[in-house]
């Protein structure tokens, strides 16, 4: 039974996957990444 | 050491040059900006960190949610289903295994807590504090607090991420004349941060994952429901209390041995003299008899 929620969970985080990468997430994620976040190194 | 304990001490120093590999950067004085930094990794390893490669899915959550108002004023249809389905994903799978086994900042505690010293435990509310960081730091503050343009701030990486300051704050002021010229109080307040949890972990084992960490409580949600699984056999097990004792999570897995705070280390399958704890991943075999349950005996 727990095995089968895992593989629920599992299905339904790709399907979130692949909603987020069809909306352009990923590249949101890129360049939010390829620049240096200043809230993270102090200074804000 | 066990031969299965110095496998996962491989695992996490390969996991953290993995996620750190660009060492070019270093000398460049600037991130990594190449095509993998959009990937999310189940670790804590800062993105800003000169070397990393990959994206921190806790800093790429919060940018998501605190974009949400944003995008919806611009018919931008993005909820960080991308961040939350990676975390998601590999959650369902193995649980908090990548916090045992990958991550980097996990390796750090692990290595700074062999310090001699006399050793502590923590009170059982404090390991509530990772939720409190997960939903206020890292989902409410971001989502609702805004500036006038309708973006949120990234809180838990601002005010707490002692990972950010290690990885990328010190690196960066380091390399750059430009930051350096313009850290100020919070530079202070986050080495402040950092330095109370390299004092701790001194003293305690995992500090930070255990009342922290916000990718730890997320992952830590799906130990119940992932494919991975402890497992305890309740016939042979005599509640002697060996695992416990070895347990750097100081976790009784006879009583849960899928708890959202078990790291998955295995050393409490190594210690046990009665073979009584196990695991299985995606096996047909049939669940311990008392796999998960809260209180036994």
């Amino acid at each position: 039974m727990k095995k089968k929620w895992a593989i629920i969970f599992f299905l339904i985080a790709l399907a979130l996957i692949g909603i987020g990468l069809a909306s352009g997430e990923y590249q949101t994620v890129l360049e939010k990444a390829r620049t240096v976040c200043l809230e993270c190194i102090g200074i804000g | 050491m066990t031969d299965i304990q110095k496998r996962r001490r491989w695992f996490q120093v390969l996991g953290a040059a993995a996620a750190n590999v660009w060492l070019p950067s270093f000398f460049k004085g600037r991130i990594y900006q190449g095509p993998t930094k959009g990937i999310c990794v189940p670790v804590l390893n800062c993105y800003s960190c000169p070397s990393a490669v990959f994206a921190c899915p806790i800093g790429a959550l919060q940018h998501s949610l605190g974009s949400v108002k944003l995008n919806l004023s611009l018919a931008r249809i993005e909820f960080g289903l991308y961040v939350v389905g990676s975390l998601a994903a590999v959650g369902s799978l193995i649980g908090r295994i990548p916090c045992g086994w990958l991550c980097p900042f996990g390796l750090l505690q692990e290595l700074i807590h062999k310090i001699p010293s006399r050793k502590f435990q923590i009170p059982k509310v404090l390991t509530y504090g990772k939720y409190l960081t997960l939903f206020v730091l890292v989902i409410l503050l971001p989502l609702f607090i805004l500036d006038e343009f309708g973006g949120g701030e990234p809180w838990f990486c601002k005010w707490i991420c002692p990972t950010g300051t290690l990885e990328a704050g010190i690196p960066l002021a380091l390399l750059s004349g430009t930051i350096r010229a313009r850290l100020g109080f919070l530079f202070a307040w986050k080495m402040a941060v950092l330095a109370g949890f390299l004092a701790w972990m001194v003293f305690v084992m995992r500090p930070f994952c255990r009342t922290t960490c916000p990718l730890g409580a997320i992952l830590g949600l799906f130990n119940k429901a992932s494919l991975f699984r402890m497992t305890v056999d309740e016939e042979t097990c005599t509640l002697c209390g060996q695992c416990q004792n070895e347990c750097p999570i100081d976790l009784k897995i006879y009583e849960s041995p899928n708890s959202p705070d078990c790291i998955r280390c295995l050393k409490c399958e190594k210690v046990c003299p009665f073979g009584s704890i196990g695991h299985n991943f995606f096996s047909c075999s049939n669940p311990r008899k008392n796999e998960d349950k809260e209180a036994i005996r």
